[in-house]
């Protein structure tokens, strides 16, 4: 048996192996062009756009004007000054869960099989999905700016402090992506996905300082609350956006930890995606 | 000789609730330029070979090679060779038809013009044109079968992939979708295609390989199975099970192989239907036996099975095992009846 080893005339480049500029040059354009795939999905849903919108505006106006009177904020802080930093952590950390739905989706319909036998590469699927969340959530911090503006939000400490705290929401908000992408890719279906995505996520979000002082629960779930990355991470923004006073410790105290802690998310979790991505038949 | 595809003893075993051995020593060869069928029933190892074959999953043991080329050692180059198109219809229902196309030809890193032009094309070519801006949600089911083909097309793969791409189709979709893999292969693509359906294997491919059990059970051209099998099958329903017991007996010389029996209803495989029909209406008069239905019916896979195993199919590897057995037997009968269309019924009923 004789045969010709032929190489595809069509491709740019060349076909396999190649120098180490062109497999980053794709790494880039893959991601780019599943980015682009993953933002126009949101786009061609108006439904789902509209609905994840609403969802951080109600529980706004729900903390502000429902449960918010009964909250009382030592310091004397107005609390939607205490209630906005847990805004934004808690919808950029529920918007997380679309991509564990999504990988799972894709997963499900056979699109992830297509992928695999294109000569795209290989982490493009995982790093176009966190991508395409972080320009989601580009959209997100300015809408929830917006509304919180809106409802009587006085950031007190300027802009340069501001966008570093909306840097610092972005970057925990691109390792939670990267926590999802397994729990996507560890999910036997989307709805699936979604349902194991939020025992993970209601503690995380509610047993912190997000929407009330920690120093009213009882003193055994305190140090849970207070110092676990959302918690540090709200409180970091807090006291970027409105002051450190209320938080109790300094503004670079809550920023190192919560650095910290998207620093060992973002290395644990990327190699643990990418094997789960590979081994995943 | 050429080949296109080569497969190797290729092994692979499912390890789950259930130990399936999916693929138990595969070997075929497929020629530069023509269309290889694999032929099989739900859980004979059809999709497993492609996925092997395609790079998309290693298997336990053995070779396989496209163009030469180790899928394991060099799937970098094998998938720049290669284009899949799956049962599932692979493609993203909130883009278009052109954002797919232009997707894929993205991810193969073609340049942007080409890729925009490729969309163009093969938009036309697949008479998805009018429906190429709109999103996928709105396509029929053979729209989505012809967009997922065109996909697989925009990198022009030598080796093309099909696995049941027309399993769930209504027959004019089917026969759409025939014509324009007929194309492909007049343009000088290889295509590795598998389908439960005797007739699409007949019509497309020029060699075929019928897997049962994740083992190749018979080789050759669709003219020799036939051959083999005998062309046609008589179907002959009688009143009482006591005349079909008697009606087995008197068929059972018309065919190559012995006449079937279930319940009321007799089959024999024979080379010349209408010859076949002749003498059996003539036996059966002369033996006072009026069947009460009469019909002539193309082989399905059922038969080439029957004839090859001596069981029918069965799908039982698929997570269907633990269906009710009057189930099975009902899907069974349901997928005999789509997969064979009556080809005399009218001038015998006269």
């Amino acid at each position: 048996m004789t045969t010709a080893a032929i190489t595809a005339p069509t491709v740019q480049g060349e076909p396999h192996g190649g120098g180490v500029l062109t497999r980053a040059r794709w790494v880039v354009s893959d991601t780019l062009t599943l980015t682009r795939r993953n933002l126009l999905a949101i786009t061609r849903i108006p439904e789902a756009l509209f609905f994840s919108t609403i969802q951080p505006i109600m529980f706004v106006l729900l903390f502000r004007y429902v449960f918010g009177g009964a909250i009382a904020i030592p310091g004397g802080l107005p609390y939607v000054d205490y209630l906005m930093p847990g805004i934004f952590v808690q919808t950029v950390a529920f918007g997380a869960v679309s991509t564990s739905i999504g990988l799972a989706e894709d997963l499900q319909k056979g699109l992830i099989e297509r992928f695999r036998a294109l000569p795209m590469s290989r982490g493009a699927v995982l790093t176009g999905r966190t991508t395409a969340d972080v320009v989601r959530n580009v959209f997100v911090v300015i809408i929830i700016t917006g509304v919180g503006l809106a409802v009587g939000f006085r950031p007190s400490t300027g802009a340069l402090s501001y966008t570093a705290a909306i840097l610092l929401i972005l970057l925990f908000a691109y390792a939670l992506s990267w926590g999802f992408a397994v729990i996507g890719l560890s999910a036997p279906n989307s709805e699936t996905a979604q349902v194991m995505s939020f025992p993970i996520l209601f503690p995380l979000t509610f047993i912190s300082s997000a929407f009330v002082p920690v120093e009213k629960m009882p003193s055994w779930l305190q140090g849970f609350a207070t110092y676990q990355p959302v918690s540090v991470t709200v409180s970091a923004c807090r006291a970027l956006m409105v002051g450190s006073q209320v938080t109790g410790q300094s503004t670079w105290f809550w920023t190192s930890r919560s650095l910290f802690w998207s620093a060992l998310f973002l290395i644990v979790l990327i190699p643990l995606a990418i094997r789960r991505y590979r081994t995943r038949t | 000789m050429t080949f296109a595809i080569e497969a190797e003893n290729l092994q692979k075993t499912f390890t789950g609730k259930r130990e399936v051995r999916a693929l138990d020593g595969v070997s075929f060869a497929v020629e530069e330029g023509t269309v290889f069928g694999l032929l099989g029933p739900n859980g004979s190892g059809k999709t497993t070979a492609v996925r092997v074959l395609t790079t998309i999953l290693r298997p336990d043991g053995g070779t396989a090679r496209v163009l030469g080329n180790d899928v394991q050692k060099k799937a970098g180059l094998v998938r720049t060779l290669i284009g899949l198109a799956g049962q599932y219809a692979a493609v993203d229902e909130n883009l278009t038809g052109r954002e797919n196309i232009q997707m894929v030809g993205n991810l193969n890193h073609l340049e942007r013009d080409v890729v925009a032009q490729r969309a163009v094309e093969l938009l036309r070519q697949f008479d998805l044109t009018d429906a190429g801006d709109r999103p996928l949600k709105t396509y029929s089911g053979g729209m989505r079968r012809r967009l997922d083909l065109a996909a697989a097309l925009v990198a022009r793969p030598t080796v093309l992939f099909l696995d049941e791409p027309t399993t769930g189709l209504d027959p004019q979709s089917r026969n759409d979708l025939w014509e324009v893999i007929e194309q492909l292969v007049g343009d000088g693509t290889t295509v590795l295609l598998t389908t439960q359906y005797l007739e699409e294997a007949d019509r497309l491919a020029s060699r075929l390989a019928v897997l049962d059990h994740g083992r190749v059970i018979a080789e050759g051209t669709p003219a020799s199975m036939k051959a083999d099998l005998g062309a046609t099958v008589l179907e002959v329903g009688l009143p009482s099970i006591d005349d079909a017991r008697r009606t087995g007996v008197i068929l059972d010389g018309l065919g190559p192989h012995s006449s079937l029996v279930s319940g009321t209803l007799v089959e024999v495989t024979v080379d010349n239907g209408p010859l076949a029909a002749m003498m059996a209406l003539r036996s059966l008069d002369g033996e006072g036996i009026t069947p009460s239905t009469f019909n002539l019916r193309e082989p399905s896979l059922d038969d080439v099975f029957l004839s090859l195993t001596g069981h029918r199919t069965e799908e039982d590897e698929e997570g269907t095992g633990d269906e009710p057995p009057d189930r099975k037997r009902r899907r069974r009968r349901m997928r005999q009846a789509e997969q064979a269309m009556p080809v005399a019924t009218g001038e015998l009923t006269r």
